[in-house]
């Protein structure tokens, strides 16, 4: 068919360059379909409605037990530490990856919660998102000290990421050559009254 | 277009409406295209069967898909409700299920076998490229299309498995943890996650899978079949242009697939009645407790046929990265050294690996480690440019050769099997030592495929008559 119309005339270079122009028009219309369609993929408005902050109530954890809350539909850990184990805490920097919570500060923690080791406002209750900062699973509390299973010798209580073996200590900071590669998150929180504590939201929003 | 093809009155009624149909349908030409006028080399061994017997699955998996579409929920507080409904109460619909879940892992047996059946005689040599390129497609499609659907059941691993997967994509640097959300549809995985799953579980990703598979059979028919031992059968001909070492496909090897098919469905039945769990591989016993986003299973895995991949991704640690940051350096200075090229490639060598070596000391394992899980799978697509042995046929390769095809066979299944598995310091240095295998046996390939004594290729196929 191309011969037939090469031998009929010379080609008309204007209708190419139109029919460039239509093609061009064509393809911004069919990417600009697509916008819909791929927008659709975000969160839908109900979805962000249920980022709202939530209360706890922190009044029946006993020394060295962990509360679990949800938020965002993450597990929030809140843990009271006892003397002991605040007081271990220094010692363990030179195993960890981000003893300070420098890589990433913002991401990581809020400002309050990286002044010292204990990574939070009251040095006594650590709150976590309980989700292992390599792939999302739920880490587990391995609180008991002492040699255990798939945990070194030295083990001085802490939480245990039972897909890729990430472990943490008690103020959710990261071991090093582990595959997590940071401390588990400190959300945004704030104290409402001693025993009452809002996680979601702080003084600063 | 072919001429209209006018019939004898005195015709029968069949013949009659075959020449109806044909004067608008070529349905007589298609059938001799690609059945009785195909030409198939004619000694096809066992190894020959996996091709026919994966296509067997997909029908399996399709009828049976349908049919549990029509009684489960895709909503996350339903859905592990409605399969143990389907289980229970719908009449045979465990049975329908359990074919379902069976056939899951028997499509990656037969493809896995279909696979290394390519490998050993070579089938993705020239000509047969692009079947090998829709081939590792229909492989990359089958993996999503068995990991959305192992959400569906709204068990335990599933949402853990799912949950790890999709974070997989957040360790992307800057575009990651956006692209995580858009896949989630929320902050976690959630009902909206198992929305889009199910839908492209049940039609996006099928549909992909069938035009793929048609784009692998008319690949395959356009260059003809490649054998066991690795010769073009269209290179000797008789009189009439027909290969003299081909047999028609239908009904030689129809008739052969049928018996295969037989067999198949023997082993087949016996899992689905006798063993449908497999003893957690195929159905794992953490999946029979409801999804539960609060608490992490103590030991994740994934179902076995992504358990070497999953290796791979595990055993990049940062420790490992400084053995790759090594390899990636000795390339670099070997390529420079040994082969021959102008000094301005051999300067974009070396810049390039300085620029690969310091994205590997500034971005996170994690990324490096969904990398090589990606890479696993992405090296498959490669096969026909790194292999540069002058013979296709594994049979004409030198002993050595075997030797190295088996340790990877076996380092397959120990990294598999190590997928499996919880971590523990010598699994790890272990299955680090396989993944440095397993990516050795290709990057390498277009060097040791050469080396050697190669044995002389027959003008004819091996095959005596019984």
């Amino acid at each position: 068919m191309s011969e037939t119309l090469a031998a009929s005339g010379p080609n008309d270079p204007s209708k190419r360059t139109w029919l460039i122009a239509s093609g061009c028009a064509g393809a911004v219309g069919g990417i600009a379909a697509a916008v819909p369609f791929v927008s659709s993929f975000q969160p839908s408005e109900r979805a962000k409605a249920a980022g709202a902050a939530v209360e706890a109530d922190i009044s029946a954890i006993k020394p060295g037990e962990k509360m679990t809350v949800e938020w965002r539909g993450k597990p929030v850990w809140i843990v009271r530490r006892t003397p002991e184990q605040l007081a271990a805490l220094p010692k363990l920097n030179d195993q960890l990856a981000d003893p300070l919570s420098q890589r990433k500060p913002t991401e990581q923690a809020p400002e309050y919660a990286r002044k010292d080791e204990s990574r939070s406002i009251k040095p006594e209750y650590l709150v976590v998102v309980g989700i292992c900062t390599h792939l999302g699973c739920s880490p587990s509390e391995k609180f008991k000290a002492g040699p255990q299973p798939s945990l070194p010798d030295d083990w001085q209580g802490g939480f245990f990421c039972p897909c890729h073996g990430s472990t943490f200590d008690l103020a959710g900071r990261v071991f090093k050559n582990k595959p997590a590669p940071d401390n588990l998150e400190v959300p945004p929180h704030m104290y409402l009254s001693d025993t009452k504590l809002l996680i979601g939201e702080d003084k600063k929003a | 277009m072919a001429t209209f093809h006018e019939i004898s009155p005195n015709a029968s009624a069949g013949a009659k409406t075959l020449n109806w149909i044909d004067n608008r349908f070529p349905l007589s030409k298609l059938f001799k295209e690609h059945m009785s006028e195909y030409y198939a080399p004619k000694n096809f061994n066992l190894w020959y069967i996996f091709g026919s017997l994966s296509l067997l699955v997909l029908v399996i998996q399709i009828v049976t898909g349908i049919f549990l579409v029509m009684h489960y929920k895709p909503d996350a507080a339903l859905a592990f409700g409605s399969v143990e409904y389907i289980m229970r109460d719908v009449p045979w619909g465990w049975l329908i299920r359990y074919m379902h879940s069976t056939g899951a892992s028997a499509f990656f047996v037969v493809v896995y076998l279909h696979m290394f059946r390519g490998l050993m005689y070579g089938s993705y040599r020239k000509p047969r490229e692009l079947i090998w390129l829709f081939g590792c497609g229909i492989f990359l499609a089958l993996m999503a299309e068995a990991f959305m659907g192992y959400l569906l059941p709204w068990g335990q691993m599933s949402y853990w498995g799912a949950q790890v997967i999709v974070n997989l994509f957040s360790a992307i640097p800057l575009i990651g943890p956006d692209l995580a959300l858009l896949i989630r549809g929320d902050f976690v995985v959630g009902d909206a996650t198992l929305n889009r799953f199910f839908s492209f579980h049940v039609i996006a990703v099928p549909l992909v899978l069938l035009g793929l598979v048609v784009a692998h059979i008319i690949a395959l028919h356009e260059v003809g079949s490649n054998n066991p031992d690795g010769i073009e059968i269209k290179a000797t001909k008789d009189a009439n242009g027909i290969p003299l070492d081909g047999i028609p496909f239908h009904p030689y090897y129809s008739v052969h697939d049928v018996f295969a098919v037989s067999m198949f469905l023997f082993v087949f039945s016996a899992i689905v009645f006798f063993a449908p769990e497999m003893g957690g591989y195929f159905l794992e016993y953490n999946n029979f407790i409801p999804a539960d986003p609060f608490q992490t299973p103590l030991h994740i895995a994934p179902v076995w046929y992504f358990t070497p991949y999953y290796t791979l991704l595990r055993a990049v640690t940062t420790e490992m990265m400084y053995v790759l940051i090594a390899c990636v350096l000795v390339g670099a200075v070997l390529a420079v050294a040994k082969i021959k090229m102008p000094s301005l490639f051999k300067g974009a060598i070396v810049g390039g690996a300085l620029v690969v070596a310091a994205m590997m000391m500034a971005i996170d394992a994690k990324f490096w480690g969904v990398v090589a899980m990606g890479g696993g799978v992405v090296i498959l697509f490669f096969l026909p440019w790194l292999d540069n042995s002058p013979v296709k046929s594994i049979r004409y390769r030198p002993s050595w050769h075997k030797v190295l095809y088996g340790a990877f066979v076996i380092n397959f299944f120990v990294i598999g099997y190590l997928g499996t598995q919880p971590v523990s310091v010598i699994a790890g240095r272990i299955s680090q030592f396989g993944t440095l295998f397993y990516f050795g046996f290709f990057i390498l390939m277009p060097w040791w495929s050469r080396l050697g004594t190669f044995k002389q290729v027959p003008s004819r196929v091996n095959y005596t008559a019984h």
